[in-house]
């Protein structure tokens, strides 16, 4: 069963559709690669997989389960949207770190809030007592697992450090493991290196490429094609609202089926 | 004639009398307009537009107009128009009349400014927080409060400090705050007459008060300074 599948999705911001139905299914492990040209879709894509942009129509589903229904209103409220967006993990553009919190407490805010929520039914079932037992067990155990994704790209010293503190590169990193603290079943990358200096690219590129060596399924909309073409599985190329190709990287890099593919492949390379 | 070290005691005794009223009208209004100038910044920013538009309004017309008008229409408006005086003539009633209208106008100061801090803060914050699993309280609470108090300390210290100023206009209505004490040995107050130099004198209280305003502003900027962004 895929562990990805989405149907007939549409957004439009206005009188411009965005998204003219997109079909897509994507198995588990797998890395896939969204390129395109800029206003093409793919971002807009990306963001209505995690609940950043509502589509007018569609349907997405995770692991055969239906997170997402145009006709189902429930699959639209905040609150179902809270616990279904976490099959997925975002890492931004911008980074988006949160300034005021240091590089552990930003990977472990997250962990740490759901747990005070988890731990409100534990302690109502199990007494005050067990509850706090419980709780300090599993803190513990949240901030060894933000440690070891730290250590994991590479940036254990800075676990104090706030982030004007890092470089471009470096809370991009910390991001990849705040984002990954949540363990979700598929984790997306929007651009991640275009706000970065040419040549802090390369250790954001090596975190993504250990992680697709690791197992983990992941959806990368990306302008960087050797990177593409190293560690993609598959790779889609996604033109005004419409996969206009989809295949492996060879059959997409290197025999495109469509002009318009031809067009976009040689305008960047 | 009482000597000026004879007069000094006097003056000052009287002078405190009148701080303290200052500074009961500058603490209440800040309790009230502390809390009521966040709850206007969210109508303004409400996306239900009749109401955000009611009140931009109403903020345009506080914003726009003296606030001294305000405080006489709030003091005897509904005696004079509508012939029902709620303050009555006493102290107290005059220094309710004053709060009211000090926390109605420095609320839609302190709204802006809200308004300024909250929307200031990057929009991929919030998405953030929201990719996270978050609910909008934590996002609020957990992202957003600490990035907006940190951006909105610099203005809201520059108009507390106004604040402490404008609370001299209450002498319009005759509350009995610094100024009003400054001014009465003027015409004749604790057996001293046609003495200037008390009026003159209120404004060292201002001084020490807004020195002492802007050392503990500097205090909490630089305990907000550990981090940027």
């Amino acid at each position: 069963m895929a562990i990805l599948e989405i149907k007939n999705l549409h957004k439009r911001f206005g009188n411009n559709e965005v998204l003219k139905g997109i079909d897509l299914t994507l198995e588990k492990g797998n890395v896939l690669v969204i390129i395109g040209s800029s206003g093409g879709g793919k971002t807009t894509l990306l963001r209505c997989i995690n609940f950043l942009e509502k589509p007018d129509k569609g349907t997405i589903s995770v692991n055969g389960k239906t997170v997402f229904d145009s006709d189902d209103p429930s699959t639209t409220v905040y609150k179902n949207i809270r616990k279904n967006r976490l099959h997925f993990g975002l890492v931004f553009q911008q980074f988006n770190l949160f300034p005021h919190y240091s590089v552990l407490n930003n990977i472990m805010l997250a962990p740490k809030l759901a747990l005070k929520a988890e731990m409100k039914e534990y302690k109502k079932q199990n007494g005050a007592s067990a509850a706090k037992a419980e709780k300090a067990r599993r803190l513990k155990a949240i901030e060894e697992n933000a440690k070891n994704l730290l250590e994991q790209v590479g940036l254990s010293e800075k676990a104090a450090a706030y982030p004007f503190e890092l470089s471009g590169g470096q809370q991009q990193r910390v991001a990849i493991a705040r984002a990954l603290a949540l363990e979700p079943d598929i984790l997306c990358f929007d651009e991640p290196t275009s706000a970065l200096d040419p040549e802090l690219v390369g250790e954001v590129l090596r975190v993504l490429k250990e992680l697709a060596k690791s197992g983990k399924t992941m959806i990368v909309v990306t302008h960087e094609m050797r990177f593409a073409k190293e560690v993609a599985d598959r790779v889609i190329f996604v033109n005004e609202g419409t996969i206009a190709e989809d295949g492996t990287p060879e059959q997409v890099f290197d025999n495109p089926q469509k002009e318009r593919t031809k067009q976009f492949l040689q305008s960047i390379l | 004639m009482m000597s000026f070290s004879q007069q000094f005691p006097i003056v000052l005794n009287a002078l405190n009398v009148g701080f303290l009223q200052t500074l009961k009208l500058f603490i209440v209004t800040l309790l009230g307009a502390l809390p009521l100038g966040l709850i206007i910044s969210f109508g303004s920013m409400s996306k239900f537009k009749p109401l955000s538009k009611l009140v931009k309004t109403i903020v345009w017309i506080i914003r726009g107009s003296p606030l001294m008008i305000q405080l006489i229409i709030v003091f005897y408006m509904p005696g004079i128009v509508f012939g029902n005086p709620i303050w009555g003539g006493g102290e107290t009633g005059r220094f309710a009349a004053a709060a009211v209208a000090f926390i109605i106008n420095y609320a839609c100061y302190f709204s802006e400014i809200y308004r300024g801090g909250i929307e200031g803060v990057p929009y991929g914050q919030q998405e953030a927080g929201e990719v996270l699993g978050l609910t909008k309280s934590q996002i609020f609470f957990k992202i957003k409060l600490l990035q907006v108090i940190k951006r909105i300390v610099p203005p809201m210290s520059n108009e507390i400090i106004t604040l402490v100023k404008d609370t001299s206009l209450a002498r319009i209505i005759a509350l009995q705050e610094v100024i009003w004490a400054g001014e009465s040995f003027l015409k004749g107050s604790h057996g001293i007459a046609g003495q200037i130099w008390p009026l003159f004198f209120t404004a060292v209280y201002y001084l020490l008060f807004n020195g002492l305003l802007t050392i503990l502003f500097g205090k909490l900027e630089k305990k907000l300074d550990y981090y940027r962004g």
